[in-house]
């Protein structure tokens, strides 16, 4: 027996509600009607203003329900969308829940047919209501107003927000503002209603314009230029943005003004940090000579803008040992001849004292121009950034190519950068041959000058070290050789 | 060289961080700031799903202030623009500044918290040191209780980890590589050993806070949020298998709550060892979709595996799932009215909300082709692999040029293509 299946009422009625977010009258109204059995073709929705339905009968004289009706039955779930749903901007909400509710008394499980079309659109609502509250909790933007109430010793800071949600959301989410932002003063100001809070007690207010809030806060400076900052332009994906963050919520939001720029230099920035990383040299020159002019020409880093003149390697075309410094000094750059001044006379005597002659090495720089600070007259050496010498790499590589030797003996960090492309430590390094991806060995050991630089017991340890690296290459170099 | 302002710092040290792929501020504890010790309130809560504030025209979500503390860096890591030889201005923060900035932004309601990270200056233990000095303001003296996440230093002493962790909503420690050897190549001076130390460490922390919190209310939270770490794609050899191989491994043994892939990017001032053209943002892309099927699809990585090709690499064209339908044809089609859930989630075309939706619509009625319609965003990709009351589709699921059919017009794959 289901007694509620045949409607017992005949009248027609038009509800009148007191608020268009008022889920709760809306429920102890559709209560009442459901134990009258008043069919939903006979009940007519009307929000406060909307116009109310011509043909009804008049609102508030409502049936009474028997004394023994059954309490009306709703699933957990109904209730669950209902709240939301009830909310939304369409007109015909009302109608369409009344409608659910009266079809649950006969089908307690009717919300679970989720390809029925009244619960599809009770489910769309919630749905569109959920997302306008979770873009509520986004976008609102607060701009600080200080209060002077007269009287008072200093001012008091007051945040105000404009916002202009899609549905009737305004009172449902007083809470979260007032979860997060408890010990703030705050408004958040909408043409469906105001929100007031002021540490204690919160306050609903009546609709509002724009021009009640606040039009700038210095802080949306800041804000902007995180935005600005934040953004990465190797990855441009608008319609990403444009599905999240949709053009109706921009005009509200200071950092939105930015995105046409930004968007419109983004392929721009992208190429530049391209190119900035990216040095085209063409092909590999194919003879010394050719290195030794081109280098003469290079302008890639900033050190070859400076007073100076560029210094090739020396020695033989074929040689098995290549012998690779920094770069060159005061001297080197004078003369155009690398390893002259006193550092390469002492990498001489020490060449000289573990037996390898210099006359058979080919010798050169990693850095191929003189990088120098003017401290009154004098040139100031200045080791070449990491930079400068991954620049440089071009030509050292070209060098080796021509030279193929079967050993490269680097001097010093700034050599075994530019050979390895990566900054290793020497007193780690050393001793010890390191493939090269040409098959041949690099053996890395300190910058002579480095020795000059030490004094005492310093300086024996360190030369100790010096001479039995250069021991190991000779007898390697022999081996190799062999 | 004269003192930056803020704003000139915060251009750099934003700038410096935005390589960073995460900004969640989801499943952490949940906090609001009514009430409390002090009585008036704190600022800040988190209810669980997190909010994205913004999102900026990369389509990525800004839901935390992400800065560093400082881009200074004693270390030298190729594939980062913050490495110590590269040319990039630098600019440091105090902690004091980083705190004020937070609340100046939260109170705006410009965000969910802050992601704090550093390069690394004087020691790791000093870094550390800076890190926590910023939560510890924020949470101490300004009782904010919105989320935080603090990357950590693996090189750091692992009692500072733990103190990370008590202030933080989610910390984490980023792999870098998928494979230790583009690590030793790429990241001279980390190491792997240390990185998975850490990260085990962090994991045994959250074990131990949340069985403490079971017995004891006031227990302190541990990273509330879990860990997560990050993986760069692209900037060495590792192929797509390899990397889903590393992530399965992440999760199963760290439990870690995500792992990130990053797309290399061109970084201004590249250093030499790097490519300098990226890889396609579609892999990433499908990288996520991956790891989205061993998530929440029930696929083991073995089976995203399987769906890579002869190269290892999953498919640009299509997705990882429907890659897997087209090589394993014989599973399909599936009777929508029969199969069971975690079947139907194999379906190509059927989220996990679809199936959701017809395993309850089916306890109603017999589903027709015409019910799936309106129960999923497309009919077109699913119907090759289904069968519903008046529908089969016979001959089409084994059709040589299905993958042709289903795959996307390539165009719209990616509108901003290199």
């Amino acid at each position: 027996m289901k007694p509620l299946d045949s409607p017992t009422q005949t009248s027609s009625y038009t509800v009148i509600m007191p608020a268009p977010d008022d889920f709760d009258f809306w429920r102890e109204t559709a209560r009442g009607l459901v134990q009258c059995g008043v069919s939903p073709d006979r009940i007519a929705w009307s929000e406060p203003g909307g116009a109310g339905d011509l043909f009804s009968g008049s609102g508030g004289d409502f049936p009474v329900p028997p004394a023994n009706a059954p309490p009306p039955r709703a699933s957990k779930r109904f209730l669950q969308v209902a709240r939301n749903a009830a909310l939304h901007s369409d007109p015909g909400r009302f109608a369409l829940l009344y409608r659910l509710l009266w079809r649950l008394q006969s089908n307690p499980r009717l919300m679970e047919d989720k390809a029925d079309d009244d619960v599809r659109r009770i489910e769309e609502l919630d749905k569109n209501v959920r997302r306008d509250s979770h873009k509520m909790h986004a976008f609102v933007r607060f701009r600080l107003v200080e209060v002077n109430e007269p009287g008072a010793a200093q001012s008091e800071d007051h945040y105000v927000a404009w916002f202009e949600p899609d549905h009737h959301i305004v009172r449902a989410n007083a809470g979260f503002f007032m979860r997060r932002f408890a010990n703030m003063k705050w408004s958040i100001l909408t043409p469906r209603g105001c929100l007031h809070w002021d540490g204690e007690i919160m306050r609903e207010g009546p609709p509002a314009q724009r021009s009640d809030a606040p039009g700038d806060d210095p802080v949306e400076d800041l804000w902007r230029k995180y935005y600005a900052s934040t953004f990465n332009p190797a990855r441009l994906k608008i319609g990403a943005m444009l599905k999240e963050m949709p053009r109706r919520y921009w005009k509200n939001m200071p950092e939105t003004a930015l995105i046409p720029e930004l968007i419109a230099g983004a392929q721009a920035r992208e190429a530049k940090m391209v190119t900035a990383g990216e040095q085209d040299f063409g092909e590999r020159p194919e003879t010394l000579a050719a290195v030794d002019r081109a280098i003469h020409a290079c302008r890639r880093c900033p050190i070859g803008e400076l007073d100076n003149h560029a210094v090739m390697g020396e020695g033989p075309a074929d040689a098995a040992l290549m012998i690779v410094g920094e770069q060159p000094g005061d001297q080197e750059d004078l003369s155009g001849k690398p390893f002259v001044g006193p550092a390469g006379q002492l990498l001489d005597t020490h060449l000289q004292r573990a037996g390898i002659d210099r006359g058979a090495a080919y010798v050169t720089n990693t850095v191929k121009h003189f990088k120098y600070v003017m401290r009154g007259k004098r040139r100031l050496h200045q080791s070449p950034t990491a930079k400068e010498i991954d620049i440089c790499r071009w030509w050292i590589e070209s060098e080796r190519a021509l030279v193929k030797p079967k050993l490269v003996l680097a001097l010093g960090a700034s050599a075994a950068r530019g050979m390895l492309g990566k900054t290793v430590s020497i007193s780690r390094a050393r001793g010890t041959p390191h493939p090269l991806e040409d098959g041949s060995e690099l053996w890395i050991t300190a910058h002579p000058s480095y020795l000059l630089r030490l004094e005492g017991d310093a300086q024996q340890e360190q030369t100790r070290l010096f001479e039995a690296d250069l021991a190991a290459v000779r007898e390697r170099l022999a081996e190799l050789t062999a | 060289m004269s003192q930056l302002t803020t704003i000139e710092k915060l251009e750099i040290l934003a700038d410096a961080a935005k390589y960073d792929a995460s900004c969640a501020s989801s499943g952490t504890a949940k906090k609001s700031s009514l009430g409390g010790p002090k009585g008036r309130g704190g600022i800040g809560s988190t209810e669980g799903m997190g909010i994205c504030h913004a999102y900026a025209p990369d389509g990525r979500c800004i839901s935390l202030l992400k800065v560093l503390l400082t881009n200074h860096c004693i270390f030298d890591c190729h594939y980062c623009i913050n490495r110590k030889s590269s040319n990039v201005r630098r600019a440091r923060f105090t902690p004091q500044e980083v705190a004020d900035l937070t609340l100046s932004f939260y109170r705006r309601n410009y965000i969910e918290g802050l992601f704090l990270s550093s390069g690394i200056i004087k020691s790791s233990n000093h870094t550390m040191e800076q890190l926590i000095e910023a939560a510890r303001i924020l949470r101490e003296e300004h009782d904010f209780r919105g989320y935080i996440h603090l990357k950590t230093i693996p090189e750091a002493d692992p009692e500072l980890v733990h103190q990370a962790g008590l202030y933080a909503d989610r910390v984490s420690i980023n792999v870098e590589l998928p494979t230790d050897a583009g690590l030793t190549r790429l990241a001279p001076d980390k190491n792997a050993r240390q990185i998975e130390g850490a990260m085990k460490g962090v994991k045994s922390s959250i074990i131990e806070a949340k069985d403490a919190k079971k017995h004891f209310k006031h227990a302190p939270r541990f990273a509330p949020a879990g860990q997560s770490t990050q993986m760069i794609v692209g900037a060495d050899s590792a192929n797509d298998a390899d990397i889903v191989g590393k992530a399965s491994v992440l999760y199963g043994s760290f439990g870690l709550r995500r792992v990130y892939y990053s797309a290399f990017s061109p970084i201004p001032d590249a250093s030499a060892v790097l490519p300098l053209k990226r890889p396609p943002l579609i892999r990433e892309h499908r990288l996520y979709q991956s790891d989205w099927l061993m998530r929440f699809y029930g696929y083991s990585s073995g089976e995203v595996m399987a769906a890579t090709g002869a190269d290892g690499m999953l498919p640009l064209d299509i997705d990882p799932k429907l890659a897997w339908a087209l090589k394993f044809r014989e599973t399909f089609p599936l009777d929508v009215n029969r199969a069971p859930r975690e079947m139907l989630l194999r379906v190509p075309g059927l989220g996990v909300t679809a199936v959701n939706r017809i395993i309850a619509a089916r306890r109603h009625r017999v589903l027709r082709l015409e019910d799936i319609g309106k129960l999923t965003v497309s009919i077109a990709k699913v119907r090759p692999f289904i069968c519903a009351l008046d529908w089969r589709p016979t001959a089409l699921t084994d059709r040589a040029d299905l993958r042709k059919m289903l795959a996307p017009k390539q165009e719209q794959l990616e509108l901003f293509a290199a």
